[in-house]
């Protein structure tokens, strides 16, 4: 296949970006779409061009790295998948595909397509754990049972990534869902229970002060989100917030 | 004594040279033989002249040190050029010191005596501990964020000490543990099925083909089930069945049902796990969080590991941090294959850089490969992908009984579904029927092979084999027909059903695999190969988890200890988290409590000047070359090299031709590379460069260590011994020990140790999976 790609490029954070055209041939159809970025970076640096720079690690959709913003939407066209799984067996020979990076005021662009998202981070040192000991002097496993559907429904929530398709696919850079995917899982089980109340608060705050959007309820980020994670965990996030709020 | 002086070299009477006669500089060194002191004065000449005249005879009360004197036109170039063979010689007399001093065995395991059961509560006893007001006055760096990592970072902080974490990534939830799918193993008899410590002590030291340490591998399965208790008290969401208790699944090579899991993200469910511990302790500024920045060199002080120098990825500013005690958790260096299930970003710098500062090098050549990934397609291949060896619970390996039908296939002329059952050889029931498709994987990559290579591949490459859920479909779907009242021998009902149970089980895997290779695994078979997964082989490290330099410790993947020569699927999760949950922070504290009066480490000693030097040097090498090459090129010629000279099976001529391939590679690297950009920027293709300079490195230790061991074991397949049969044929006599490798200037120099292995309450016997 030959393909046109539209890539944003820009030299630092502090540095204005553009798109630059570039075309590439010899893409097949069973590259994964960042190998096409591989062979696209191999001859830029051949004729002296800088390569591309983006975010990229396991390259088995789990590790949240790959960021990129194709064709308007993040990951790609395909579902259910991040940019490291998405195939060229998606596009047509000759398409111009446009790559962006993930975009919000709360991701600073670092270089290229690789943006900032420790604001991530700081969300969860505000609350995302539970406060238990590492010694190994706790309870034996079995000893709490959970019910089935819950430790599933948990265990769902725990599946997000980290990826932030979610904040750059929201029109008001929301990341409610995000954070309502720990705040979900931990709340869906009994060790979580017990410091639910600070937890969601906490994190709010930290999610708001970071500067993320609000929740306008539109659904994107669930249609965009890699693994699925779903709207539900926004609203099990409100009930807890609210709950949280009566009870403070 | 090892002070080097300069002098200038006389070959006549002192008296008899005029003024402005040149003389040849020379350095001198006092070198020591044996332990009574005996030695003589060695001369070296560095072939830098200079005229008597230019001769500063009290260089040596300067504070500059700089023998010659500002007459001489070229002063300043010389006495630089001075200063470097200085350099280059205390290496090498360091060097020398260690040969001479190998009557003191230097391979301590520091097992501790007693009954194996008893030892690690023993152990644990008698260990010197840190107080808690002392341990605040404690710096511990840890680098890299897995499961080993993290949770070692998290339960050091927790303990008090001060903990500084680093990882190459953007976050420490994106290390590789996290795309670790199966499960992990712990010795919690659940199930009732007869699971106790012993069983899954003597499960791994059998599974690694017996060349493990005993007593790492008893304190693994005794810690294991702490690991559950722990994991679930901080919310990782396990599998658990409608009663509400923890489900298990089964496993190669073991016979009962001990692995947890959380679907085919156990990995993930874990690293989350240990990042959350980490986050609390973030938060509590215990530990200070150090993203995107790469160890490139570590620092030691009076011999003891004293603190790293690092590159932030973002802007490339070269930094020192020091500490009291350094722990690796870097993982390990399958990334060395080029083709590997590892991240890309996965490297063995870390590890390789402590090497060449002391640390011995154990096992290098004991490679895991997994028989289950999803085979190559092509040359722009960056990477593969594992699909869990789980899926070999349901799944049956097959390829086509006749080679007409393998052909056939391969041209698209038939599917396979097309084939009856008595057309198909299912090669691992036939050959192992005791444990069947269950067999460990280095059995099962080497059947695989042993079936491609003679000519049964089923895809265009004839290098794959099919992994079938036809028949489990059938099963489960009858199963649950049967359970629901409905007719069980309606086919299509019954797929349907049993095609829902698959899903609940490997979802995550049949989608993976569909969207990578465009096929849908519930109608046809999944195409599988075996690919490079893990490295048994790492650091040499004792019963503390201590290197051999002091005060630096390896953990998880990033130390040899408990896997042999083979790992048992789900070993690896379990390992990682018993290292940094529950072994390393009992054992660092035997080291550091010596420390509690040292106060803060300065980083502007001579050894981080050094130290931070060679790191910048070695920058500026690369990004001065004028190449042509790009890093990708070498990488992938090393990768080809290694997989098919010392991959899945070796021999002598290979081997040794593979160690000239690299040499001459390595020296090709150096010559020809491009690195483009500058060190100040966001420079990935440097970043990458420096990680694959040393695997060229590693890569020649690698093909020495196994052309070294000429047995058969483990993953470690040498064409020479196998039975007729063609199995794995160990050989107890003369190779039943560790290989720890000493590092002396180049890889090709290296010097052989051995920790000898024992095995007191394991027979020695040869594995069967019949």
């Amino acid at each position: 296949m030959k393909l046109k790609l539209k890539i944003w490029r820009q030299e630092n954070s502090k540095s204005k970006g553009k798109m630059v055209l570039y075309d590439i041939d010899n893409v097949s159809p069973d590259m994964s779409f960042l190998e096409m970025m591989d062979v696209l970076n191999e001859e830029l640096m051949i004729k002296g061009i800088d390569p591309v720079a983006f975010d990229h690690d396991c390259r088995e959709g789990i590790c949240g790295s790959c960021s990129m913003f194709i064709n308007g939407e993040a990951h790609g066209p395909d579902r259910y998948v991040t940019t490291c799984q998405l195939h060229m067996r998606k596009f047509k020979d000759g398409d111009t595909i446009y790559i962006e990076p993930f975009r919000a005021k709360t991701f600073p662009v670092i270089k290229d397509l690789v943006v900032d998202r420790t604001a991530f981070d700081r969300i969860q040192h505000s609350g995302g754990f539970i406060s238990v000991n590492t010694s190994g002097n706790t309870q034996d496993a079995n000893s709490i049972p959970i019910e089935k559907a819950n430790a599933d429904k948990a265990f769902d929530a725990a599946t997000c990534i980290g990826c932030g398709a979610c904040v750059a696919t929201c029109k008001n850079s929301s990341a409610m869902l995000f954070v309502s995917a720990k705040v979900s899982q931990f709340a869906l089980l009994p060790q979580g229970e017990v410091e639910a109340t600070d937890r969601v608060i906490n994190m709010v705050k930290q999610m708001d002060e970071e500067g993320f959007g609000n929740c306008t309820n539109t659904g994107a980020c669930q249609v965009e989100c890699p693994k699925g994670i779903s709207l539900d965990n926004i609203a099990r996030m409100n009930r807890e917030l609210v709950k949280a709020q009566l009870k403070k | 004594m090892n002070r080097i002086t300069y002098s200038l070299n006389y070959r006549k009477p002192k008296e008899n040279y005029r003024a402005d006669d040149e003389l040849v500089i020379c350095l001198r060194y006092f070198h020591k033989f044996g332990s009574n002191n005996k030695g003589k004065i060695i001369k070296k000449s560095t072939g830098i002249k200079c005229k008597l005249s230019d001769w500063d005879i009290d260089w040596h009360k300067n504070t500059e040190r700089f023998p010659i004197k500002n007459s001489d036109k070229l002063f300043s170039k010389k006495n630089k050029l001075l200063k470097k063979k200085v350099k280059e010689f205390q290496f090498f007399i360091s060097n020398l010191d260690s040969i001479n001093t190998v009557s003191k065995p230097k391979l301590c395991s520091k097992v501790p005596l007693g009954p194996i059961a008893d030892q690690w509560t023993s152990h644990k006893n008698n260990i010197r501990l840190v107080s808690p007001a002392n341990k605040r006055l404690i710096d511990i760096i840890v680098v890299g964020t897995g499961l080993a990592g993290g949770s070692a970072s998290a339960t050091l902080a927790e303990l008090g000490y001060n903990v500084k974490s680093f990882c190459f990534q953007d976050s420490p939830r994106r290390a590789h543990s996290i795309a670790a799918q199966g499960g992990i193993n712990a010795a919690k008899n659940y199930q009732g099925d007869g699971d106790s410590t012993y069983r899954l002590f003597y499960d791994t030291v059998k599974g690694g083909d017996y060349r493990s340490r005993e007593s790492n591998v008893y304190r693994l399965a005794e810690v294991s089930t702490n690991i559950i208790d722990q994991c679930v008290a901080q919310g990782v969401p396990f599998a658990r069945e409608y009663g509400g208790l923890l489900d298990n699944r089964s496993f190669g090579g073991v016979l009962v049902s001990r692995t947890f899991y959380a679907k085919g993200q156990t990995g993930q469910q874990l690293l989350l796990g240990a990042y959350s511990a980490m986050n609390r302790q973030i938060a509590r500024g215990k530990i200070k969080m150090y993203n995107r920045h790469e160890m490139l060199d570590i620092v030691k002080v009076d011999g003891k590991a004293r603190g790293i120098i690092t590159r932030n990825l973002i802007n490339g500013k070269i930094e020192r941090h020091s500490a009291h005690a350094v722990v690796i958790a870097s993982g390990g260096y399958g990334n060395l294959f080029f083709l590997s299930t590892n991240a890309m970003g996965s490297n063995v710098s870390a590890t390789w850089k402590i090497h060449k500062k002391g640390a011995y090098f154990a096992n290098p050549c004991f490679t895991q490969i997994h028989p289950t990934c999803i085979p190559v397609s092509g040359d722009h291949q960056s990477k593969l992908t594992l699909m869990s060896e789980s899926l070999r619970n349901d799944g049956r390996i097959w390829v086509p009984k006749t080679m007409a039908d393998a052909k056939s296939i391969r041209d698209g002329e038939i599917k396979p579904t097309e084939l009856l059952e008595n057309q198909r050889d299912y090669y691992l029931e036939r050959r192992y029927p005791a444990f069947g498709n269950l067999v460990p994987r280095d059995v099962a990559s080497r059947a695989a092979k042993e079936r491609c290579d003679a000519g049964y591949g089923v895809n265009k490459t004839g290098e794959a084999v099919y992994l079938d859920f036809e028949a489990a479909i059938i099963r489960y779907g009858t199963e649950k027909a049967h359970l629901k009242g409905l007719d069980e021998n309606d086919d299509e009902l019954v797929k349907k059903l049993g095609r829902e149970v698959i899903k609940s089980k490997y979802g995550n895997l049949f989608q993976m695999y569909e969207k990578i290779v465009d096929q849908n695994p519930y109608n046809t078979p999944m195409m599988i190969y075996p690919a490079v997964h893990y490295t048994m082989g790492g650091i040499w490290v004792d019963y503390n988890l201590m290197t051999t330099i002091p005060g630096c410790f390896a953990i998880g993947e990033a130390n040899f200890s408990d896997h042999g020569a083979n790992r048992l699927g789900a070993s690896a999760l379990m390992q990682g988290l018993a290292d940094g949950y529950f072994v390393l922070p009992y054992t660092i504290g035997d080291y550091l409590a010596d420390d509690i009066r040292t106060g803060p480490i300065p980083t502007d000693l001579p050894e981080f000047d050094d130290a931070e030097e060679s790191v910048i040097n070695k920058i500026t090498c690369l990004l001065e070359n004028q190449g042509s090459k790009t890093v990708d090129h070498y990488h992938k010629i090393l990768g080809k090299i290694i997989w098919n000279k010392c991959g899945m099976s070796r021999n002598e001529k290979e081997l040794k031709e593979a160690i000239v391939e690299i040499q001459n590679l390595r020296k090709d690297f150096y010559k020809n590379v491009f690195v483009p950009g500058t060190n100040e920027s966001f420079n990935e293709p440097l970043a990458k460069a420096l990680r694959v300079a040393d695997f060229l490195e590693l890569g020649e230790l690698f093909a020495k260590d196994a052309l070294d061991r000429t047995e058969s074991c483990g993953g470690h397949f040498r064409e020479e011994s196998q039975t007729p049969e063609g199995e794995a044929m160990r050989d107890d006599k003369n190779f039943t020990f560790v290989s720890a490798w000493e590092y002396k200037g180049n890889p090709s120099n290296a010097k052989l140790h051995k920790e000898q292995l024992s095995y007191e309450n394991i027979e020695l016997k040869t594995r069967s999976y019949k």
